[in-house]
């Protein structure tokens, strides 16, 4: 177990580093004058500019400046905005739980109706109820989900007025947010109607976020299933009278976790993908409509350092994942 | 497959098996999704080749008086204007029937770079010595760190805002999928013993990569070709939409949403059409994707 440990650490090691290096390269990969382009269209004097690029380093070699940028990163150092004037890193942590309440409501929707959903369609394999919800997770799987979030505000927002169509919470209320969650905040300053407000506007955009997640899961859940069920030890269950409810949920659903639970990690990259759109029609405000904001207004310094941010959370989520993987299942720990 | 015909030739000449074009078609058709998907792919493919004939006005063409006008079957809407006209007076039947060439377009070019480079550098890296092999792979876990869509529109970013740039940044996405896959089939196939068979009777080493071993790995490459088409036309879709793809007034869908965006609560069709037609193409592909799989590639069949 150590030494797969340690063999899946060792591949994080200079992933990291490419990583690091995709983001130092992204600046100076811009067509133009970096300096300049950092600066705006304002344009700066030549005064300025060499005092910027002394200050960002463009004036020292190509390695010196990428030791410079590294070395930054591990005193958690990602440069300045350019518009704002905050650091990086701060604005990242004061955007974060936003996405991060997001996108653990969507994969909580996606796992209690998605995995449900996929024991149901194996057991039933073939009937109605199985095609139906296949066919519906085809259709899920297959959504533009930035057309599915205008529909459901047309349907949800403007139509039956249910659900406010932007923000995290109406601007009737003021709380101090010392978690970030918004859920709980809102509980938390205890204002009349709070909450409410709170989940009213996170309930479209977690649905939509949902929604590739949601079919994924239900898909993979039903081949899952029909795999195990088949085996030996299924027969023998049902052999020995068990009732179905204990047979399917507890017996099959538990060997057919392992799949299921390794396509819940992978989601993550497909829920920062999605939180970029979704963040974006839904004026959330998260890392998702940070980023694309700020490839808007060409704060690049931003964008190098959101981009570092968000690879390497998918990286430990993907290493969790692995590591975790090959906790439950012998095969792979050995392999 | 040269081999074996060699070897049959010596007058044992047993019962033909089915050509692998029939048998493959024998287990697609039982799929009905499938056949569905194809009907309806090859529709929208027809549409798209010959949209200039269908299309009764240019994608482009305005016209002042007929400003957001609704479809046909609502009040204030007409014949001349079956699905209405977008809000600078465009046809839109016509837009929305150029709106398909772009779709495929963007998703056979998008899915024959990705897969050219991702299946040359997939067999490069299976046939490859340890250490080059690990690099490849190494740089492919480097681009999936980056969430697809964060990846492409950073890749925009550099390249600047255009359709063209927006395909070459969605496959360079998708290209280490195939990477992945190819070397993987490649890495099982190696070993087998018609390649020592190949290797013993002189061929070259490029001749084993890409003559003896690539044809026996192409099942699931051609599967995750047809799956890429689709992540092609929603990522183009996505692109367009948030204006870092093909700009308008082209008649892409995805753009066509971005620009009808404000309209949302004044005239419904102007959104819900584009996005509808991104769905089903991207739906017919994943159903014709499914039974490919299952026809193709037994042992990754869903059921």
């Amino acid at each position: 177990m150590l030494s797969f440990l340690v063999r899946r650490l060792l591949t994080f090691v200079p992933t990291f580093f490419g990583v690091t290096l995709v983001s130092f390269a992204f600046i100076r990969l811009l067509p133009g004058d970096p300096i300049l382009l950092l600066a705006g269209e304002r344009g700066v004097s030549q005064e300025r500019y060499e005092q910027l690029s002394a200050q960002l380093g463009f004036d020292q070699p190509l390695w010196k400046q990428y030791i410079d940028y590294l070395a930054g990163i591990f005193q958690g150092d990602l440069g300045t905005s350019f518009v704002t004037k905050r650091p990086v890193i701060d604005e990242f942590f004061a955007l974060f739980p936003a996405t991060l309440e997001l996108s653990l409501c969507a994969i909580v929707i996606a796992i209690l109706l998605g995995i449900p959903a996929g024991v149901i369609a194996a057991v039933y394999r073939g009937k109605f109820f199985d095609r139906t919800l296949m066919t519906t997770a085809l259709v899920g799987y297959s959504m533009p989900i930035f057309w599915w979030a205008l529909l459901l505000i047309i349907v949800f927002s403007s139509g039956l007025g249910w659900t406010p169509v932007s923000g995290r919470i109406s601007l009737m209320y003021f709380f101090d947010t010392p978690t970030g969650f918004m859920l709980i905040d809102s509980l938390l300053a205890d204002q009349d109607g709070a909450f409410l407000s709170a989940v009213s506007h996170l309930i479209l955009p977690s649905i939509v976020l949902a929604t590739i997640p949601l079919a994924i899961i239900a898909r993979q859940t039903r081949s899952a299933m029909l795999e195990v069920l088949g085996e030996d030890y299924m027969r023998t269950a049902r052999a020995k009278g068990l009732p179905p409810l204990k047979i399917n949920g507890v017996h099959a659903l538990r060997n057919a976790m392992i799949p299921v639970i390794t396509v819940i990690g992978l989601s993550v990259g497909t829920l920062l993908a999605g939180a970029i759109l979704t963040e974006t029609i839904f004026s959330w405000p998260g890392i998702g409509k940070w980023m694309v904001d700020s490839i808007f207004r060409r704060d690049y310094q931003v964008v190098q350092g959101g981009l570092l941010m968000i690879a390497t959370i998918v990286m430990i989520v993907n290493l969790t994942v692995d590591v975790l993987y090959g906790l439950i299942n012998p095969k792979i720990r050995k392999g | 497959m040269a081999e074996y015909t060699a070897e049959t030739e010596h007058g044992l000449q047993p019962a033909p098996p089915p050509g692998p074009v029939r048998e493959f078609w024998h287990s697609f058709k039982e799929n009905r999704g499938a056949v569905i998907g194809l009907v309806v792919f090859s529709t929208f493919l027809l549409i798209a080749i010959i949209a200039p004939l269908l299309a009764p006005y240019g994608p482009a063409q305005q016209f002042r008086d007929h400003l957001l006008q609704p479809p046909v079957w609502q009040d204030g809407g007409s014949w001349q204007f079956p699905l209405g006209t977008d809000p600078l007076g465009r046809d839109m039947v016509s837009r929305l029937l150029y709106g398909a060439r772009f779709s495929f377009f963007i998703g056979v070019v998008v899915v024959a770079i990705a897969t050219f480079f991702g299946v040359v550098i997939g067999v490069i890296a299976g046939f490859a010595p340890r250490w080059a092999d690990t690099l490849i792979m190494r740089v492919m876990d480097i681009v999936l760190s980056f969430p697809s869509l964060l990846m492409a529109l950073v890749l925009v970013a550099i390249l600047g805002p255009s359709l063209i740039n927006a395909m070459i940044a969605i496959a360079v996405v998708l290209q280490p999928h195939f990477v992945r896959l190819t070397r993987a089939a490649v890495l099982s196939e190696r070993a087998k013993d018609y390649v020592t068979a190949a290797r013993v009777a002189g061929s070259g080493q490029l001749r084993i990569m890409f003559k003896t071993v690539l044809p026996n790995c192409l099942s699931p490459i051609i599967v995750q070709a047809a799956l890429s088409f689709s992540t092609a036309v929603l990522d183009a879709a996505a692109l367009g939409f948030l204006g870092m793809g093909a700009q308008p007034p082209t008649p892409e869908w995805g753009t066509m949403l971005a620009e009808a965006r404000e309209f949302i609560l004044r005239a419904w069709w102007v959104v819900t059409l584009p996005g509808l037609c991104i769905l089903v193409t991207v739906l017919a592909i994943n159903l014709m994707g499914d039974g490919l799989r299952d026809a193709l590639d037994p042992k990754l069949k869903r059921s």
